[in-house]
């Protein structure tokens, strides 16, 4: 079973920061073999931001993401780009808050996610733990308990209001799965 | 031991530390800049030093002054900073100084394209710089390989007294895996005289890697660019010159069984041979699987050691397979393989900054058929 995700989004938004801690959730707590990679360009804010991360039960050989499993778009221009390099399984996570136009007849997810974070941690910063919550609810793909062993490794400061906006974005993921 | 999640460029870094590694002199440049700034906070906290410097020109020239003292060191590089080490790395290999020289690729030529990955300084590490040189070129192909390979990088430097190329690219520099960073690597130390400080010469040629004095412990002696004697001074005479350029071959070719590192995939019953490298072996490995499910038996030789080649083990592992060689250039390790194997070798490449995907070696494969 091998799992390929693209996060997407805007320089700022913490794109490249959930796509390492996705990677050492699922490599180090979920002992799943992980590669991730993310785009090397001059993309400071405001630039479309994107890495990838690939979850397997086996050796990873091709480094690179063709078309995902799991798409993450954070903002317009981030799901406008991808969409054009998905299949038609292809789940795609959306935040409403700034991804206002979406293609009916692609497997969308919608989710509030930035109001979430906002309401939560105060911070608009926080929409990507947010969303990493939401991916592990929403497939599984990750587990709670290794992302939020994660958190607690990484951050100096904070860790309780992340992991209260990775727990928030957990339960609405596990709800978007049964609706 | 400890798992972590990586980069190779990070698992490069650590690696070096562990080696003994405690002296780093570069000039930033990408996709190698971010193994350098990771030096620039480890090498502290082991009581070694990091110097950003001038230009390429100086980092070179740097790591062979803080080796002649008997420290371990290092540079990182990419093409275009490569290319402008090449006088130093072909001093500090006539000189016979330890050095490792980490060359991340990117796409060239001349500055190319910074931030995708190339394989475009292949020959570049085998003869960018001048004359019969001997040389050793490393490439690994993973984070958990960036990491082992540093330490033999060193142990061949040390143990040979000869520059090690590490060669690496920008997708195997800035990936993440999870690796175990431990401490089961042995670890050689340089070879110091044991003569009375007046009797000692630094290029004895009873030896086959005569033992080096560090600068500053006593041991007088003269390091030169120029054609040398055992002392160390420059000659003209056609007999020592010789003598020394027949050594210098002889310590490495010598050591092929040793030296000569490779991995081969699925070889043993294939009909096909992919030969690649670094990145592409990666893809070449993917794209072997789908074959095999359709029938076809294809394996992959991969060269960790890039140079020099063995003509023993690649000319063995070709007799009675076609061959095909994918490279991220426009074909430059293909001519190794073409000379030793001699006979007709199929090559795809490009150099535009993609990587050579599984899907690509399929099609090729499948076309040829």
């Amino acid at each position: 079973m091998k799992t390929e995700i693209r996060l997407a989004g805007s320089g700022g938004q913490g794109i490249i920061l959930a796509s390492i801690l996705l990677a050492e959730a699922a490599s180090i707590y979920d002992q799943k073999n992980v590669l991730q990679s993310q785009v090397y360009g001059a993309a400071a804010r405001g630039e479309i931001s994107k890495a990838d991360v690939i979850i397997s039960d086996s050796e990873i050989y091709f480094p690179e993401v063709r078309s995902p499993d799991i798409l993450l778009t954070l903002t317009q221009d981030s799901y406008d780009t991808f969409i054009k390099h998905i299949k038609l399984t292809t789940l795609i996570i959306v935040d409403d808050f700034y991804v206002k136009t979406i293609d009916k007849s692609l497997n969308n997810y919608v989710f509030s996610i930035t109001d979430i974070a906002l309401n939560t941690t105060q911070k608009r910063i926080s929409s990507n733990i947010v969303a990493l919550g939401i991916i592990s609810g929403l497939t599984g793909v990750v587990s709670l308990d290794a992302l939020t062993e994660t958190i607690k490794n990484h951050f100096k400061e904070g860790v309780q209001k992340n992991i209260e906006a990775l727990y928030m974005g957990y339960k609405i993921g596990i709800g978007g799965k049964n609706g | 031991m400890k798992e972590r999640l990586m980069s190779g460029n990070e698992a490069v870094a650590i690696g070096a530390i562990k080696a003994g590694c405690r002296f780093f002199a570069g000039y930033p440049i990408t996709p190698s800049t971010d193994l350098a700034e990771r030096m620039s906070k480890l090498l502290p906290e082991v009581g070694g030093a990091f110097i950003q410097m001038e230009d390429e020109l100086g980092s070179i020239g740097a790591i062979i002054g803080a080796s002649l003292t008997g420290s371990k060191a290092m540079t990182a590089t990419s093409g275009p900073g490569f290319s402008l080490m090449q006088e130093g790395i072909g001093f500090a290999s006539f000189s016979e100084i330890p050095i490792v020289v980490v060359d991340v690729q990117r796409v060239g030529p001349s500055t190319g394209i910074p931030t995708y990955p190339s394989q475009g300084d292949i020959m570049q590490a085998r003869w960018g710089t001048h004359g019969s040189h001997p040389i050793i070129a490393l490439y690994p192909s993973s984070v958990k390989e960036s990491y082992d390979l540093i330490f033999t990088a060193f142990n061949f430097s040390e143990k040979y007294r000869v520059p090690v190329i590490f060669i690496s690219d920008e997708v195997i520099g800035h990936m993440r895996e999870k690796i175990t960073v431990d401490d089961s690597h042995v670890v050689f130390e340089r070879k110091k005289p044991e003569v009375p400080k007046e009797d000692y010469l630094p290029f004895d040629s009873r030896y086959e890697v005569p033992p080096l004095a560090n600068f500053g412990e006593g041991y007088r002696f003269h390091v030169t660019g120029l054609t040398h004697d055992e002392t160390g001074f420059p000659t003209s005479d056609p007999v020592k010159a010789e003598r020394l350029m027949e050594r210098l071959q002889r310590k490495i070719l010598n050591h092929l069984d040793e030296i000569f590192l490779y991995e081969t995939f699925l070889v043993e019953d294939a009909d096909i041979l992919i030969v690649s490298y670094g990145v592409v072996a990666r893809s070449a490995k993917e794209a072997i699987l789908e074959l095999r499910e359709k029938g076809l038996k294809v394996g992959l030789f991969r060269p960790i050691t890039i140079w020099p080649s063995s003509e023993k083990v690649l000319k063995d592992l070709a007799s009675n397979r076609r061959v095909f060689v994918f490279e991220m250039n426009l074909g430059q390790y293909v001519h190794e393989v073409e000379r030793i194997v001699k006979k007709k070798v199929e090559f795809y490449g490009k150099e535009n900054g993609e990587i050579i995907s599984p899907e690509e070696i399929e099609s090729c494969i499948l076309k040829s058929l």
